[in-house]
């Protein structure tokens, strides 16, 4: 009984989940993405994500072998890292561009700075930046997924060019595209990004069971879908409601929202630090997508707002409990 | 390394690896990083600064007793702006072509820091043989760290050394390290590389490259450590 009075140093409250348990949740939940990628774009797709996955891991492995640092690859960082590369990766793309971004996601974006929980961005989407400036033509070529034809004849037949652009090649335009199509994911884009229904199974799955903070997404998609609708409605497009539905759905920001922003690492841990976090994110996704000249601006979005975080967390640190703010103190002394 | 302080070989082997101004001192980050995207223009880059620093530093050690103290400044920035008008002429004139893909980085040499550096901390205080050597070290250090970082960034990102096509045809370029993010990254690279080099240099020789942040005492001029006067300290010492 005594020994229950004992002291030691905290941390107190210890829970029994651990790094790993994290990681392959996440994995788990983007398991209803990647296997419809699988189904959309056909098993060229196995290839690039066992590919990817692979040298992640290894590159890890080899890394801490030479460095003479502890083996941390059971620890499924790296696999969920080479996972994420290879869902936004073009489904036809040569399978070592991929390999090329895992290497350097997992060498300089996260060993070079310090392994887990040190990397100042998240490693899969530096190395999606990297990829997308040093392959770009590769990078953005989409080919047709099945059953994609008929839904591009059938809503854009005016426009001459459907081979390979993403549905927010037409929004960008103001032209409504098959909402249908692009909540089911049966359209162009990176193989892990075109079903926002399999997206948002694996994001309620990882808030309900504790593993992401609803915030982050709720935030982020919310100011975006604000943002939007406004533009739109200022815009003049018709169904401002509706483009924005379809905004939401196309392209990278599910796929961003629920599994890229919310990486422990890279996002603010404090509650108030994880809204602001979220509405800077939607500001700038809406601004790269609306205002400027790209049609997709998700990935440098995240990135962008992942080197802010230190200072959203250093603004918006709790007072502790029984500290008294300045401002107040001062109020009461008078 | 036991070479005799301030003699001619130790003060160019001093430039190109004990103190290489861009890979250990961290000097003339500007043109290092802007010129760096192809072979040839590190090369021309280099050159041009290792004429302007070693011509510079001899003028300035000739002059050292002749220009006062308060306007010594002014009085280097003549002789080195000097230098790189002449160079900048020869450039043009000679070699057009280099001359217009160096562009605002010709007369921004008057203001790189190394040259500065080195007419401050040791042409000002040395005599012109030593530092005529100092310059051409100094030169030599810059331009070999130019040429790696711009011969990397040309190799991985466009395939070519030179100009010419060294890779094999089924080779494609990363197009991002002839862009400014390949910059940073090869020089953090190959500074990490260096670290790494004379940390074993210490191990073997007993010389401690951290013991002093420049690593030498000549180059530092005055900071809080010594107050600006290692000679008398040490000879009080």
């Amino acid at each position: 009984m005594s020994e229950r009075y004992q002291v030691s140093a905290s941390p107190h409250v210890r829970d029994s989940i651990t790094t790993q348990r994290l990681m392959l949740y996440v994995i788990i939940a983007l398991m209803p993405a990647t296997i419809f990628g699988i189904c959309n774009f056909g098993p060229y797709v196995l290839v690039i994500l066992l590919a990817t996955i692979c040298s992640a891991v290894l590159s890890e492995y080899v890394y801490e072998k030479i460095t003479h640092k502890p083996n941390t690859t059971s620890d499924l960082s790296a696999v969920l890292t080479g996972l994420l590369i290879a869902l936004n990766m073009p489904p036809e793309i040569a399978w070592w561009i991929p390999c090329i971004g895992a290497v350097f996601a997992i060498v300089v974006i996260k060993q070079l700075y310090g392994g887990l929980g040190q990397n100042f961005m998240n490693p899969a989407l530096g190395a999606r930046c990297f990829l997308l400036i040093s392959f770009s033509s590769q990078m953005t070529t989409y080919t047709v997924g099945h059953g994609f034809t008929n839904i591009v004849t059938n809503v854009a037949s005016t426009t001459d060019a459907l081979s390979s652009a993403t549905p927010l090649a037409y929004l960008k335009e103001g032209i409504h595209f098959n909402l249908g199509a692009m909540f089911l994911g049966t359209t162009t884009g990176v193989i892990g990004e075109t079903s926002a229904l399999a997206l948002l199974i694996g994001g309620i799955l990882l808030v309900c069971l504790k593993v992401i903070d609803a915030r982050i997404p709720v935030c982020y998609l919310g100011s975006f879908a604000v943002l939007v609708l406004i533009t739109a409605a200022v815009r003049g497009y018709s169904d401002p409601a509706v483009f924005m539905l379809e905004e939401l759905c196309g392209g990278g920001i599910m796929l961003g929202a629920w599994f890229m922003a919310t990486d422990y690492v890279t996002s603010p841990i404090t509650k108030r630090g994880r809204i602001v976090y979220g509405v800077l994110l939607g500001f700038l996704t809406w601004l790269f997508r609306m205002i400027g000249k790209s049609s997709e601006g998700v990935s440098y979005a995240i990135i962008f707002i992942n080197l802010l975080v230190p200072m959203i967390e250093h603004y918006t640190r709790p007072t502790a409990f029984g500290i008294v703010k300045e401002k107040k103190k001062k109020e009461a002394d008078k | 390394m036991s070479m005799k302080k301030d003699s001619p070989v130790e003060r160019i082997w001093n430039g190109i690896y004990t103190e290489n101004p861009v890979l250990c001192l961290a000097l003339g980050m500007c043109p290092t990083l802007a010129v760096t995207t192809s072979a040839t223009n590190a090369l021309g880059m280099g050159l041009s600064t290792l004429v302007v620093l070693t011509l510079s530093n001899l003028i300035i050690s000739i002059l050292r007793n002749i220009i006062p103290d308060k306007m010594r400044m002014p009085g280097y920035i003549v002789v080195i702006a000097s230098f790189v008008t002449i160079v900048e002429f020869l450039l043009e004139g000679f070699v057009p072509a280099l001359y217009d893909s160096l562009g605002i980085y010709i007369p921004l040499i008057v203001v790189n820091c190394i040259i500065m550096g080195r007419a401050e901390a040791y042409a000002g205080k040395h005599g012109p043989v030593q530092s005529l050597f100092d310059g051409i070290g100094m030169g030599l250090g810059f331009t070999v760290a130019l040429v790696f970082i711009g011969g990397i960034r040309e190799l991985v990102g466009a395939g070519t050394l030179f100009g010419l096509t060294v890779t094999p045809g089924a080779y494609v370029p990363v197009n991002i390290f002839v862009l400014a993010p390949g910059a940073f990254l090869v020089l953090a690279f190959l500074v990490a590389v260096m670290n790494k080099l004379q940390i074993g240099l210490g191990k073997r020789t007993g010389w401690d490259p951290t013991e002093s942040g420049c690593g030498d005492c000549a180059a530092c001029g005055k900071c809080s450590v010594c107050g600006g006067k290692p000679e008398a300290q040490k000879e009080e010492a």
